[in-house]
């Protein structure tokens, strides 16, 4: 099989954000293709557009949903700015999907704590939405989320739900409010005072800047938590997505099939180094 | 994402001061220029033709460096009317070989050359179009690649910023097979330093890149020139491989003005 | 199957019989001042009577006293580009009515056959087989045109300045998979089989058995060769001794020499990084996807997300060395090296990395 073959997928659906952020709605084109479609939360597809290339996408959606898949795309690049003007019916190649997903049932009974900044909440979006159609298989769930204004708060209608489910706390916080904001201000690592832990039985599953993980990991480390419980959703240059083109190293580990999603202690000794 | 624009977008070539071979590279493309006809109004391009349309221009190709008053006045007037703006070649995006004279006296050379050099209006240097106004592109070349330029349009009509190489000769002429000149003969290519889209052409014939297509990204032509005077090759010869067709791009300038004061003179 | 013995002359029948099995026969050829692998239609293409000078940044082809037909060690190209396609084309696709047709590019490879493999080319083949072949995804590609080659090494009886294979037991006694080995000695080539279609195919050209003075002056004369390696590499320890040593001024130092060319990558045997490109019809309804050979020096590759990771030449290099000596080790098992020297040789600043890696294992305190 050519690991390069992509398949057309149609844009279902076109939802805005937030400031330069949509989530498309996709279905393969072929309903043969569609049907067989199976991803774990976490995984990333490879959006190509026509002639001009493809950019890695985390899908964001209920893996349990087999009428079609969300991708939640930032315009920043080459490619994700040809997606700025795609529209509802338009045609994009995809393959996928690729790469490591969340440990979500090695960490079953668990107390979870999901920490995020930025975008980094939609590679866990898929996560939380599993957790809480198995409410009862894990402990307490805690969502910590930051962004920088009100503005970059996506999901909204997602959280308030999360946080009406049982046992299941919501914490939101922005850098820099505005008169609507009515929750925390400042970083996520702020919050972390108010989780109550069980440093025994909690698992933690982080996506977000670098720089906000590397210091979220210092604290919940220092709070008795073991390195190994802590999951990354990792972001390079995936390529290829197979392993096959070198590009998304970080370090020994190929973030493409390797991960995205590692545990801390796998990618220790390079997490947070310049130049890897 | 529809195929390309309802009406077809303008297009402009303009020359400053240059030999005219970028604009050949447009004509040079033949049927591929006549399909490209038909998905662009060529507006303005007086190399193929004498009718020309006045701005605005979605897209202009300006070929040629600054050399005078006068393109300077006309350059803002370019800028003026065109929402692209896209240098073409060594002279548009490095100031060409004629920027040698930045390192000469004009007003000498005027005296040598013309019998009446009162006549000559020119600045004492010669300029990339970049120093002047804003570039929203740059093809590099001397002259630029047909290939090149054929996927910059196809990319821009389907709505896309045009990738164009970034990286060195050495990649292409490894992809091709090609044996290293300076490992086996020992000549100062500037292969390693300078930006592919070529195809590795000197190299191909045996012979070393002079460099004509500018720095290419994170290039280290300071280390290159060291290790070539380590070699062997005198540094005045360094200095005016470095200040060839490109010579006045900052890391190449930088990299010959460092030879020396025996580098310091053009011959 | 003993050793067998065959003489000069039947080198000429070795080369018909891989022809007369429809291969398309590569050997090492003399073009452009180096050899490199190229087809071949008889023997007499062979580089012959060649011997090849090696230093850091430096390579050149002289006569061979001693009239060696394998006298040269290597060249600046593996048989990489014989198995990864310098550049093709992967993915073709063409706009159709509310959709668009991909149509794969699968390779339609021809039947080859290798003659003059070293074994440190071969010892790269295997590891560039776990890369591309070892994963949930196979290289299709590669795959067909790997799966049925024909490899006749040729034991090194000669070391380059530049080689270290034997530090790294690669070579000079060849280890990864082939058919056939064959060790050139004066009289002719002691031949060994390590497949059936090898023992097959020494069998049709009639092979006498070796003498017990013939293998006793091939051991002889692989063990002279190791012996004569000058440069090394030891292994054991290099990886967590690299990766302890990130922010060795070393580092800094080799940065104000390498020119960032990528060189090192593009000879290297092992190095695999690839990037795509695709391009567009000029009437826009056709599209094309080439996968080309990549390198950790060019500034698209520590590009991520509208940021570049390793923008300078310190962070390229370091990524190359840590990548090829430690990461690899992590990633396939063992070094990415294998010691053919390529990477000092065809550098055009003459950077050695048998130096670099035995400066950079030391603590910069203890330096």
């Amino acid at each position: 099989m050519n690991p390069y073959t992509i398949h057309p997928a149609r844009i279902v659906e076109r939802r805005p954000d937030a400031q330069h952020i949509f989530t498309f709605r996709m279905r393969f084109v072929d309903p043969e293709v569609q049907s067989a479609y199976r991803f774990q939360p976490g995984q990333f597809n490879m959006l190509y557009v026509f002639g001009v290339g493809e950019v890695p996408i985390s899908i964001s959606s209920d893996p349990a949903d087999l009428d079609g898949f969300d991708h939640t795309v930032r315009i920043v690049g080459r490619v994700t700015g040809l997606l700025d003007h795609a529209e509802r019916g338009d045609v994009l190649g995809l393959r996928g999907p690729y790469g490591s997903p969340w440990p979500l049932d090695a960490i079953a009974g668990n107390d979870v704590v999901v920490v995020t900044g930025g975008l980094g909440c939609a590679p866990v979006t898929g996560a939380i939405e599993y957790m809480i159609r198995r409410r009862a298989s894990y402990g307490r769930l805690t969502i910590v989320h930051g962004v920088k204004t009100p503005k970059d708060l996506l999901y909204r209608e997602r959280f308030d739900r999360w946080k009406r489910t049982p046992d299941t706390r919501v914490l939101l916080t922005v850098d820099q409010p505005d008169k609507t904001w009515h929750y925390h201000v400042g970083v996520p690592l702020d919050l972390f005072d108010a989780i109550e832990l069980d440093p025994a039985r909690t698992a933690v599953l982080m996506c977000g800047p670098e720089i906000m993980m590397k210091l979220a990991i210092r604290r919940l480390v220092a709070a008795g938590i073991a390195p190994e419980a802590i999951y990354l959703s990792l972001e390079r240059n995936m390529r290829c997505g197979v392993g096959h083109c070198g590009h998304c190293q970080l370090g020994g580990k190929f973030v493409c099939k390797d991960g995205p999603i590692l545990p801390y202690p796998a990618v220790r000794r390079w997490f947070g180094a310049a130049g890897f | 994402m529809s195929a390309a624009p309802a009406s077809r977008p303008r297009v402009a070539v303009f020359k400053l001061a240059s030999c005219d071979g970028c604009q050949v590279v447009f004509l040079n493309l033949e049927e591929r220029l006549l399909a490209l006809a038909g998905r662009v109004e060529i507006a303005h391009f007086l190399e193929a033709s004498s009718q020309v349309q006045p701005g605005p221009y979605d897209v202009s190709f300006v070929e040629g460096s600054v050399t005078s008053a006068r393109d300077v006045e006309r350059l803002l007037a370019i800028r003026r009317s065109s929402r692209v703006l896209v240098t073409i070649g060594a002279c548009a995006t490095a100031g060409g070989i004629q920027a040698l004279r930045n390192w000469a006296d004009v007003e000498e050379m005027a005296r040598a050359v013309y019998p009446r050099p009162e006549w000559i209006e020119a600045l004492s240097t010669s300029t990339p179009i970049a120093e002047h106004v804003k570039v929203d592109f740059e093809i590099s070349g001397c002259p630029i690649d047909g290939a090149e330029l054929v996927q910059f349009v196809t990319q821009l009509l389907a709505g896309a910023t045009p990738r164009l190489a970034e990286h060195d000769v050495c990649l292409d002429c490894k992809r091709l097979g090609r044996v290293c000149v300076v490992v086996t003969r020992g000549l100062p290519c500037l292969g390693p330093v300078t930006r592919s889209g070529c195809g590795a052409l000197c190299p191909s014939m045996r012979r070393d890149c002079y460099g004509c297509f500018g720095p290419c990204a994170g290039a280290e032509p300071r280390a290159l020139a060291h290790r070539y005077r380590t070699m062997g090759i005198p540094p005045d010869e360094l200095a005016r491989r470095f200040r060839g067709i490109t010579g006045a791009l900052g890391p190449f300038r930088e990299t010959a003005d460092g030879l020396g004061p025996d580098a310091h003179h053009p011959r | 199957m003993p050793t067998r013995f065959l003489d000069r002359s039947l080198l000429a029948a070795l080369v018909e019989a891989l022809l007369r099995r429809g291969r398309t026969v590569y050997g090492p050829v003399s073009a452009d001042g180096a050899i490199g692998f190229d087809e071949i239609h008889d023997v007499t293409e062979l580089a012959c009577a060649l011997r090849d000078v090696q230093e850091p940044g430096r390579y050149r082809i002289e006569a061979d006293p001693g009239g060696a037909t394998f006298g040269v060690a290597n060249g600046p190209s593996g048989l990489k580009r014989l198995f990864l396609a310098p550049s093709e084309s992967v993915l073709a696709v063409a706009r159709g009515v509310g959709t668009f047709h991909v149509e794969d590019r699968a390779a339609q490879p021809e039947p080859i056959a290798v003659l003059g493999a070293r074994p440190c080319d071969l010892a790269a083949l295997a590891i560039q087989d776990r890369v591309l072949l070892g994963g949930r995804y196979p290289e299709p590609r590669y795959g067909a045109r790997r799966r049925d080659a024909f490899l006749v090494a040729v034991n090194c009886t000669r070391a380059a300045s530049t080689c270290f294979c034997a530090s790294l037991g690669d070579g000079p006694e060849v280890t990864a998979p082939h058919d056939v080995a064959l060790t050139e000695l004066a009289t002719g080539f002691v031949a060994h089989a390590s497949s059936a279609r090898g023992r097959v195919l020494l069998d049709e050209l009639g092979a006498r058995e070796a003498s017990a003075a013939e293998q006793a002056e091939e051991r002889a004369a692989l063990a002279r060769c190791a012996y004569d390696q000058c440069r090394s590499l030891e292994p054991a320890g290099l990886a967590d001794a690299l990766y302890a040593n990130l922010d060795h001024p070393r580092w800094d130092e080799v940065a104000e020499r390498c020119v960032a060319c990528g060189n090192c990558t593009m000879v290297c045997p092992t190095c695999f990084c690839q990037t795509t490109s695709d391009h567009l019809s000029l009437d826009g309804e056709r599209a094309e996807r080439t996968r080309s050979w990549d390198s950790c020096f060019t500034p698209d590759h520590g590009y991520v997300h509208g940021k570049n990771y390793r923008p300078h030449t310190r962070e390229k290099y370091r990524q190359w060395l840590t990548h090829k000596l430690a990461g690899w080790v992590e990633q396939f098992g063992r070094s990415g090296c294998v010691g053919c020297g390529r990477c000092i040789t065809w550098c055009p600043a003459a950077i050695d990395l048998t130096e670099e890696a035995a400066a950079l294992r030391v603590a910069p305190r203890d330096a």
